[in-house]
């Protein structure tokens, strides 16, 4: 029963009515006969000889059950958590890789870093036992900012990593750099600051583990993004546990933004201990101990330089950052701000030459990785942001300069000087669409008009590109990527013609169950209602690499349409043999199979109905069943982009900045379903507004305490934080994906706070304000306004 | 020490032994197996917990269940009428039409704030909405569709009424 229900049609979600009634089934709502409570003991101090741990206590207090150390991991020589991706310097040295146990071992290296797992018969019992744990600590002075990590004598947190550098990373043509800038007119620079960022998903990490002894068999229910990487890396790598006797599970998951994309050392202990223990587990993290194990993304200083002739034409491009790693390497760490950030500084410009280099440094805080966008929206800032001052100093309009500069519409396939090859792409499209939407040519007026309110207005422009869909595994393998990039999907047609698709993607929020579906529905002409979407189970789905970096899908999506092709092939064999005609005079449309030019045709429930009771079937040439399965490696990465533009007002008595609107323009290739496509682009902006103007994870320097360690210390954006946003897509197709998809999960994180702090400046530049650092909050902005020292009150 | 207590939980009476310290929250979700009411912060702020007490919204996650004994608590299982029932309360159908989820665990307390901002004022503007949410995060959706939602969930509460 049911339509058909195609791309670019916005059908209501299949997933909605479960998570509408309360009927949603994440981490924490299991429950496993038997089911016991683990409690993590974290370190409290930033760094810290670990001296040792009396365990008597907690093992006496009620109920406990076991009390297991970084001692114990080792007396099982179990192994440290993988990277997955080692890069090397310009000379080929590969990055320094301290191991990272999953208890701590020897020292601890940020507050949060695991000390002790407590498992009792209750939580209260864990909790109470873990406080009577008492560990002898032999604290070390922390450093926690990057500039201060690589100082002569600062903290060491590893003997064999000198400075704390981990890898002196570059891209690019430094000579041709060099000689682009001794002929420039003019050089822009720019110190910058690309704030730490907590990710905050809705639901916090949780995870059960059960060990089945008549089976040998291990079941991992975990909030992940991931959960046949989280098989392969934590059975292969570091439980040594057999890939068939691991089971990993990740069902409804309450967000994700990259936070829930790593393997973390909590999944690696609850599944060792539920073995040693001979019973399940569940460990749920409050939010505060998120705040301190969640991976934190951003968290860079750079320098940043523009080189421009004298019509403001980018001669070439120059940066330096620092990026911060935290304590250890995470899963994707060190490929973030130098794969994923170096090759995006090119941006939508035709800059000739470009040069980066990137020190990625260890210091003691909680380890960065992944976070919607990852890498990229650093690169957008610091263009973004560099293209403003360099206009602003030569007296050029901010659009014009952009204009001047963009590469045009014709020019793509578009080769960057830094690595990548854009694909398709129309930035002065999307420019000339977003300035009409955000009715430009009337901002003077609106800027007029705070101005008698003793306001300042202003309006800021962000134009980018990113890459995603992450890319073909050859090229990831040079890039360093120590696993593959490819997804997989199988379609099992059942014998009376619905559809249940595995797939090695996640769906935490994006609507996979309904998207995906709408590709079946209308490929293979099936109604939508007879579709079913699997995910998140390595019992159920043959493998897949999940949901992060905007690759759903892009590349989940491909082998979904490469599978239900195949579906298509075999029941074209099947009709020829029922319709007594050759297989290449088999049309396939809207659910029938037909002989060209004739009326006789089969329906698809019919040829599914034949694969299955096979009596009049060709045995002889064709397995009975229909079910196909495709695994995809993508050609390249994708390139959505876009242009926002964002306009502020400031309370000159307060510092208060308020997003009074909100316009994007984005390319995201073919959109399949335009509601889900809007939705992820508001939720994107709104967090990258929240990196602009809210957000900001606060290290203690020396201490090492995180001071903004809970939702009352880190402001989150609400509902009364944003304006309606004004949202329209300018698609150009990805001449490389089966549908033309380019993803959309992260442009609005990768636009938004150039778009939103370029506004900042605008509005009050005419104080002499170049640049604001994130998140600009009212004290930042009060203290910029009272260091102008102007009567701000009378304008 | 043990509290004995006794309130309507979605329309049925429900007596049960329950210790001093234990939250609302939990009560719910561990002992009854309401697991629709989600914490997803352990300081008040997300919202996640919202449950109505006695008609209004209350924050699950900081109340005692001995505070319960003689109320009248709805939670997210009882919103949509009789329990097994498939139906939706308008605002959930709201929320639905006009895309106001994505990974759902905001949801449930979301839906509790917003039917008692619909109820508290029927004509509701997008001010009010926004500022009747404050205490209620939601990582995904950016707030837009839930802003849209809750006015047209709002409007259909008021149709509804009105019949």
């Amino acid at each position: 029963m049911g339509n058909v229900i195609g791309i670019g049609a916005s059908p209501k979600r299949k997933e909605d009515q479960r998570f509408l009634t309360g009927r949603g089934n994440y981490v924490s709502d299991i429950k496993r006969p038997g089911m016991t409570a683990g409690v993590f003991v974290r370190s409290p101090h930033g760094h810290a000889i670990l001296r040792g741990i009396d365990k008597s206590a907690a093992l006496a207090s009620p109920g406990v059950i076991a009390v297991l150390t970084g001692e114990d991991a080792a007396a099982d020589k179990l192994g440290s958590l993988p990277c997955g991706w080692g890069i090397t310097d310009a000379k080929g040295v590969p990055m320094k890789e301290p191991p990272f146990p999953m208890l701590a071992q020897g020292k601890v290296r940020f507050v949060g870093d695991m000390v002790a797992f407590v498992v009792a018969e209750t939580p209260a019992q864990a909790s109470a036992a873990a406080e009577l744990l008492t560990v002898e600590y032999e604290v070390l002075p922390s450093v926690v900012g990057v500039l201060e990590a690589v100082r002569p004598g600062a903290p060491q947190l590893f003997d064999d990593v000198p400075n704390n550098i981990c890898c002196d990373w570059e891209l690019g043509d430094k000579a041709a750099v060099e000689t682009a800038f001794r002929k420039a007119a003019h050089v822009a620079k720019l110190s910058l600051v690309n704030n730490r960022l907590i990710g905050n998903p809705m639901e916090p990490r949780a995870a059960i583990a059960e060990y089945e002894p008549g089976t040998d068999r291990f079941t991992l229910w975990t909030t992940s993004q991931f959960p046949h990487v989280v098989r392969f890396l934590m059975g292969a790598l570091v439980l040594n546990i057999p890939q068939h006797k691991l089971r990993v599970v990740a069902p409804d998951v309450g967000g994700g933004f990259g936070v829930k994309q790593f393997h973390y050392g909590e999944e690696a202990v609850i599944t060792w201990a539920a073995k040693r223990v001979m019973r399940p587990i569940k460990w749920v993290a409050s939010r505060s101990e998120g705040y301190v194990s969640d991976r934190h993304g951003r968290d860079h200083v750079t320098e940043a330089e523009l080189a421009l002739d004298e019509t403001g034409k980018f001669l070439a491009f120059r940066v330096n950052t620092l990026a911060n790693m935290g304590g250890y390497l995470s899963t994707f760490g060190p490929n973030i701000p130098t794969n994923l950030y170096g090759p995006l500084l090119g941006g939508v410009y035709t800059t000739p030459a470009i040069y980066c280099n990137v020190k990625v440094v260890f210091t003691n805080t909680v380890p960065v990785d992944a976070y919607r966008g990852a890498g990229r929206p650093e690169a957008t800032f610091v263009l973004e942001r560099i293209v403003d001052v360099a206009a602003s100093e030569m007296g050029i309009d901010r659009v014009e300069i952009r204009r001047r500069n963009m590469i045009p519409k014709e020019a793509y396939p578009y080769q960057t000087p830094v690595l990548v090859q854009y694909d398709s792409g129309d930035p002065m499209g999307c420019l000339d669409g977003a300035l009409v939407a955000a009715d430009v040519k009337n901002f003077d007026i609106r800027k007029a008009e705070s101005a008698r309110r003793g306001k300042f207005r202003g309006l800021g422009y962000s134009t980018y590109v990113e890459a995603c869909g992450l890319a073909p595994s050859r090229f990831a393998g040079r890039l360093g990527a120590r696993g593959g990039l490819y997804e997989s999907a199988t379609v099992r047609v059942h014998p009376t013609g619905q559809v249940t698709v595995m797939i090695g993607t996640h769906n935490h929020g994006q609507g996979h169950e309904t998207t995906f579906a709408q590709i079946v529905s209308e490929k293979l002409g099936v109604a939508f209602d007879n579709v079913d979407i699997v995910f998140g189970d390595t019992d159920r789905v043959q493998f897949g690499m999940g949901t992060y970096g905007s690759r759903s899908l892009v590349v989940g999506g491909a082998a979904l349409s490469k599978a239900t092709d195949k579906v298509v092939a075999k029941g074209k064999k099947i009709a020829a043999h029922l319709l007594e005609a050759a297989e290449v005079d088999i049309q396939f449309e809207a659910g029938k199979f037909s002989v060209a030019g004739t009326d006789r045709m089969k329906t698809f429930e019919e040829i599914a109905g034949a694969a299955y009771v096979p009596h009049d079937y060709p045995l002889e040439v064709l397995e009975p069943g229909l079910e196909e399965q495709a695994y995809y490696d993508p050609v390249n990465f994708t390139y959505p982009g876009g242009c926002h533009i964002a306009e502020v007002e400031i309370d000159p008595e307060t510092g208060t900045v308020t997003l009074v609107n909100y316009t994007a323009v984005d390319d995201v290739g073919t959109v399949i379903n335009p509601m889900i496509v809007e939705g992820q682009l508001h939720g994107g902006i709104v967090q990258g507004v929240g990196q602009a103007l809210y957000e900001n994870a606060v290290y203690d320097e020396g201490s090492g305490q995180l001071l903004s360690g809970s939702l009352m210390d880190y402001c989150m954006p609400r509902a009364d934080h944003m304006p309606m946003m004004n949202i329209a897509t300018h698609s150009t197709l990805c001449t490389h994906t089966p549908m033309g998809v380019k993803g959309c999960g992260e442009v609005g994180t990768i636009g938004s706070p150039a778009a939103v702090i370029n506004a900042v400046v605008d509005a009050l530049s005419h104080l002499g304000v170049t640049h604001v650092d994130m998140p600009a909050t009212p004290n930042r902005i009060w203290r910029l306004l009272q260091n102008a020292s102007l009567p701000v009150a009378a304008e | 020490m043990i509290v004995q207590i006794s309130f309507t939980l979605n329309g049925r009476p429900t007596t049960i032994d329950v210790e001093p310290a234990t939250l609302v929250a939990e009560l719910l979700r561990e002992r009854l197996n309401l697991t629709g009411t989600h914490i997803g912060c352990d300081t008040s702020q997300c919202g996640a917990c919202v449950v109505h007490l006695d008609g209004l919204p209350v924050k699950s996650c900081t109340l005692l269940a001995a505070a319960l004994d003689g109320t009248t608590l709805l939670t997210i299982e009882g919103l949509h009428g009789a329990p097994g029932s498939n139906q939706m309360h308008p605002m959930q159908e709201a929320f639905r039409e006009h895309h106001g989820l994505q990974c759902g665990f905001c949801t449930p307390g979301m839906l509790m704030t917003a039917v008692a901002l619909a109820t508290e004022k029927p004509d509701l503007t997008e001010a009010d909405v926004r500022h009747g949410l404050e205490g209620n995060i939601c990582r995904c959706t950016g707030y837009q569709n839930i802003v849209v939602s809750v006015m047209a969930g709002a409007a259909a509460m008021n149709a509804a009424r009105g019949e």
